[in-house]
């Protein structure tokens, strides 16, 4: 028998010995080469926006160590486990949520740190993930499409931590965590009825929400997307520095450590929320482009991995963290871009920052656990 | 439940999670489109737009002002200097909340509510991000103090600056003029980039007249700031241009004589260098500190120099018109003569009045009040200059009319400017039948001709004008016109010449005899000037009226109120067969010429004193 493979090494059974490798790591190999290549990129940007601040890229690095870390240690786990944990993982942030509120730490009016010993975290950032990972399990033991009590159960489901991360007020992260919700239920196979009115709802509700929800600053925010020369100085400044950056990089930009917006402080965050414009002014939109093919890549192997999932349970986790992914890349780039309005949203595994990098590579572990979910009788 | 009835079809829900999965992507697919397209545009289509304005964040384009030109006094004395100070502005786009800055200024160094107010004047005609100017001439503590505070003080900026300062206090004020800031009304019709960095403008005076050589050129530097704007590097600079330095033919030591001289009274006094036609001294009393005026002076201390009856501002020597008086009577002799209506010989019987044939008013003579007569049985012109007979010259009018003496005292640029190069010069009038009936709109009345014959009647004339008349008798036909400025940084400036038709100079010698007699004979009325003189003066008297004294009615000086009193004139060139100086006086309501008389004698003693210093040094040289 053994002699029989050996004749046969290009037969599937060949393939997936010599793949076995990755397996026992429970690694797969084209997302892990896609998300290096990206941090890779990424380190090498913020450099310049830090200009060449040592201290700044080591503490990145320790961050982006330990979310590979994570990364892995998500990865080793079971999909079917995560299933099981999700609601007590669900109930947790819950429960660290309400505390936020209570006794949070923050700044600029905002509560949205929990102390714990001198460690500092932001609850909400778990709910990105325990927010799909716990929708999911709720429908992915329901018939799909699910029924109109399962959608209404599972609104409830993300909804909760969503109006709890709004009284933070934090409308930016309450806004992502929902949606990662509701693309589970859109995977789920949500009727297009419902997507609809829900579309139909929002738009009524902005006039409400307009007056009576949103506070000054982030009407503000809007306003200010909407027309950025009416506050040149103030809230406009960011956005009109954000496009001078990037519309002055060209083609192919001003060269790497050369981007005059950046290194003289004319762009504001540009290590933070606002590093893509670093990127396209030193490497104009070829850079743009070089680093949407690699995030296109990245995404693109998200969702063969979600497709080429045996249980249903792992493809809504695995495409829900996706999209998510793709989410924020789009809202960070389209804010940045002055076609969104700003809103908190790091570009992911570029911009500077430690609970975002350690949450985003925790989610490609759980995608990495999808990847696993394989069973012979596919 | 229904649901549970149903069984889980994994086929079913494996072909449903495809669908939407292509729907995702396609969904993707179209967002990342968006977000290609978006920064397709800002970086291909938009990409010049932004350029430039990253490039105009990075590079500001900052004024260098120049130094503005020095004036000097013919002896190389500093009339209005550049000191430095410091000024203390603010970027109105850096301070991020301008009203918090303005308070926390308010608590480090004084500011009044009128350097608030001209700072919010000033405001909407600066560029966005140029330093708003807040207090001129903050002092070294005030800027050690907001030095130290500056942490907390945005977009402050302190910035050393020349500025003008007139060392010489009162005495040039009326000459020279003064620089003030620029106000709102200049700025919307000066050539902006001219004045980029520059606060002050020529107002009045050579200040104003001289503005365009004085102020120089404007340099610029291109610096690369950051988003706080500070100043990483200078790119490029192009130096400014100074000023031109104006050497000024004016003389310190004549105008303090003049100031001296006219201490405590109104009054004028206009000294010309016959051989160039520059103005030797030009006071005008009282005067004021032109210093108090650069930077603004204050409401209240303007109000007090308005409002003041002595009018300090106002600039007797070239805006003063007084009627003239006897000063025109060498003049009309010459016309006299010149025209042929009479002879030195020709005599004139004096009563002590004149009545026109035909007419019963009599023209009093001003000895009449005096001696109860005229001057002499017959009166001939020697006499008539020297003692200043009116009769004689009521009735030499009366033959010539007052068209052909407009039109020979015209070329003495009476009733007319001399153009010299300042502001503020007045024409005063010189009466025609013509001009009467322009300006009044009325006939001429023989009575007329005799008051213009005196230098009274509808004539005026400024001091300034008396002085170039003076000058063209004492050089017998000719003269430069009067000018200030003798070089612009170094170079001479021609002078305009005025000449005279030809006269005879048998005509020039018995006019200007007679006004030696004026100083030189016992009978003269100035002769009190002759005193330890120890050269030879050629002067006339005048005395001007300030109110209208009725016929035979007496004019008693002690009775009448200090500012109803005649005015007193004299002009005088000297020395008299070799003039280099001419003056004319003016001491308003000095009662007559005694008072205008010895400031001119302090300011010809000054400069005789001077001559022959020089005349020494050449002989020791030589």
């Amino acid at each position: 028998m053994a002699e029989y493979l050996r004749r046969l090494p290009s037969s599937d059974v060949g393939f997936a010995r010599r793949r076995s490798l990755w397996s026992v790591i429970r690694i797969d190999p084209w997302l892990l080469l896609g998300l290096i290549l990206l941090v890779g990129v990424g380190l090498g940007v913020l450099n310049s926006a830090v200009d060449g601040s040592a201290a700044a890229i080591r503490r990145q690095s320790a961050y982006l160590g330990l979310g590979f870390l994570v990364m892995f240690v998500a990865a080793q786990i079971p999909i079917y486990r995560y299933s099981r944990l999700a609601p007590w993982f669900y109930l947790l942030g819950m429960i660290a949520l309400s505390l936020v509120l209570v006794i949070g730490v923050g700044a600029k009016g905002a509560q949205r740190w929990l102390s714990l010993g001198g460690f500092r975290f932001q609850p909400s950032e778990i709910m990105k993930l325990a927010v799909p990972l716990t929708v999911a399990w709720y429908l992915a033991k329901r018939t799909l499409p699910p029924s109109p009590k399962y959608v209404a159960a599972a609104v409830v489901l993300m909804a909760m931590p969503a109006v709890l991360i709004f009284l933070q007020p934090d409308l930016g992260t309450a806004i992502l965590v929902a949606v990662s919700g509701f693309f589970v239920l859109f995977l789920a196979g949500l009727s297009w009825r419902y997507i609809a009115s829900a579309l139909a709802l929002i738009l009524v509700s902005i006039w409400p929400m307009w007056h009576f929800v949103m506070k000054e600053y982030q009407r503000q925010r809007v306003l200010t997307l909407l027309d950025p020369e009416s506050d040149r100085l103030g809230a406009g400044w960011n956005i009109i520095q954000s496009k001078t950056a990037i519309g002055s990089g060209g083609w192919d930009g001003k060269g790497y450590m050369q981007g005059t917006q950046t290194l003289l402080d004319f762009l504001p965050e540009s290590h933070t929320d606002f590093i893509i414009a670093v990127l396209a002014e030193e490497h104009g939109l070829q850079g743009v482009m070089g680093l949407l093919c690699l995030y296109g890549f990245i995404v693109a192997r998200g969702f063969w991995i979600s497709y080429s999932a045996t249980t249903t349970y792992g493809r809504l986790v695995g495409a829900s963290i996706t999209l998510t992914f793709f989410v924020y890349i789009f809202v960070n780039m389209g804010m940045v871009a002055g076609i969104l309005p700003v809103v908190g949203v790091p570009l992911p595994l570029v911009s500077a920052g430690g609970t975002s990098i350690v949450t985003l590579l925790a989610g490609f572990g759980i995608l990495m656990a999808v990847s696993q979910d394989k069973s012979p009788v596919n | 439940m229904a649901d549970r009835n149903v069984l889980k079809d994994p086929g079913r829900e494996a072909r449903l999670f495809s669908d939407r999965l292509i729907v995702a992507t396609v969904i993707c697919f179209a967002l990342a489109s968006l977000l290609f397209i978006r920064y397709y545009y800002l970086q291909i289509e938009a990409y010049a737009t932004y350029a430039t304005q990253a490039d105009q964040n990075r590079l500001q384009t900052q004024p260098l002002p120049p130094r503005r030109g020095l004036i000097r006094d013919s002896n190389g004395l500093l009339i209005a200097a550049n000191e430095p100070s410091f000024l203390l502005s603010i970027v109105v786009e850096r301070t991020g909340g301008l009203d918090d800055v303005l308070n926390d200024i308010g608590k480090i160094i004084e500011l009044s509510d009128e350097d608030l107010e001209a700072f919010q004047k000033r405001r909407p005609s600066t560029r966005p991000y140029a330093p708003v100017p807040l207090k001129f001439r903050i002092s070294e503590e005030e800027r050690a103090r907001l030095a130290v505070n500056s942490y907390r003080l945005p977009g402050v900026v302190i910035e050393a600056q020349l500025q003008r300062q007139y060392p010489l206090n009162t005495l040039f004020a009326h000459a020279v003029g003064y620089v003030g800031r620029i106000n709102e009304r200049e700025l919307q019709s000066l050539p902006e980039r001219l004045y980029e960095g520059t606060f002050h403008i020529g107002k009045t005076g050579i200040e104003k007249f001289y503005e365009d050589a004085l102020l120089g050129s404007v340099g610029v530097q291109t610096v690369e700031t950051d988003a706080r704007g500070r100043i990483m590097r200078v790119v490029d600079k192009a130096p400014p241009v100074p000023g031109s330095d104006l050497d000024l033919y004016l003389d310190s030591d004549l105008q303090l004589a003049a100031a001296n001289a006219l201490e405590g009274s109104r009054g004028a006094l206009v000294a010309l260098d016959t051989q160039t036609g520059g103005v030797l001294a030009l006071y005008s009393s009282p005067s004021f500190d032109p210093n108090a005026f650069v930077n603004g002076i204050s409401f209240a201390d303007y109000a007090a120099l308005r409002d003041s009856k002595d009018v300090p501002l106002f600039n007797r020597a070239l805006q003063g018109q007084y009627p003239p008086g006897s000063t025109v009577k060498p003049a009309i002799a010459l016309a006299g003569l010149h025209l042929g209506l009479v002879t030195p010989e020709t005599t004139v019987p004096d009563p002590g009045w004149y009545k026109i044939p035909g007419d019963d008013r009599r023209y009093r003579d001003w000895v009449l009040r005096i001696r109860g007569t005229g001057h002499a049985p017959r009166v001939d012109m020697h006499m008539a200059i020297a003692e200043s007979c009116d009769v004689y010259f009521y009735d030499l009018a009366r033959e010539m009319t007052v068209d052909r003496m407009h039109d020979f005292l015209s070329p003495f640029y009476l009733g007319q400017k001399t153009g010299i190069d300042t502001t503020n010069e007045r024409t005063g009038v010189l009466p025609s039948t013509e001009w009467k009936r322009q300006n009044r709109g009325a006939a001429w009345y023989p009575g007329e001709t005799l008051s213009v014959g005196i230098g009274q009647g509808y004539m005026l004339a400024t001091p300034l004008q008396l002085a170039l008349m003076t000058s063209i008798i004492a050089n017998r036909g000719h003269a430069f016109l009067p000018r200030l400025v003798e070089r612009i940084n170094g170079e001479l400036q021609e002078g305009e010449r005025v000449e005279l038709e030809a006269i005879n100079d048998s005509y020039w010698d018995s006019v200007v005899k007679g006004m030696e007699a004026v100083v030189h004979e016992r009978s003269g009325t100035a002769f009190a000037m002759s005193r330890g003189l120890s050269y030879r003066v050629a002067g006339k008297t005048g005395t001007a009226q300030v109110i209208g004294i009725a016929q035979d009615e007496e004019y008693n000086e002690d009775e009448i109120a200090e500012r109803h009193r005649n005015h007193g004139l004299f002009i005088a060139f000297a020395p008299a067969d070799k003039p280099t100086i001419a003056l004319a006086v003016i001491v308003e309501n000095g009662g007559g010429s005694s008072a205008a008389v010895p400031v001119a004698k302090a300011v010809l003693e000054a400069w005789m004193a001077k001559q022959s210093r020089a005349d020494e040094a050449v002989t020791r040289n030589g």
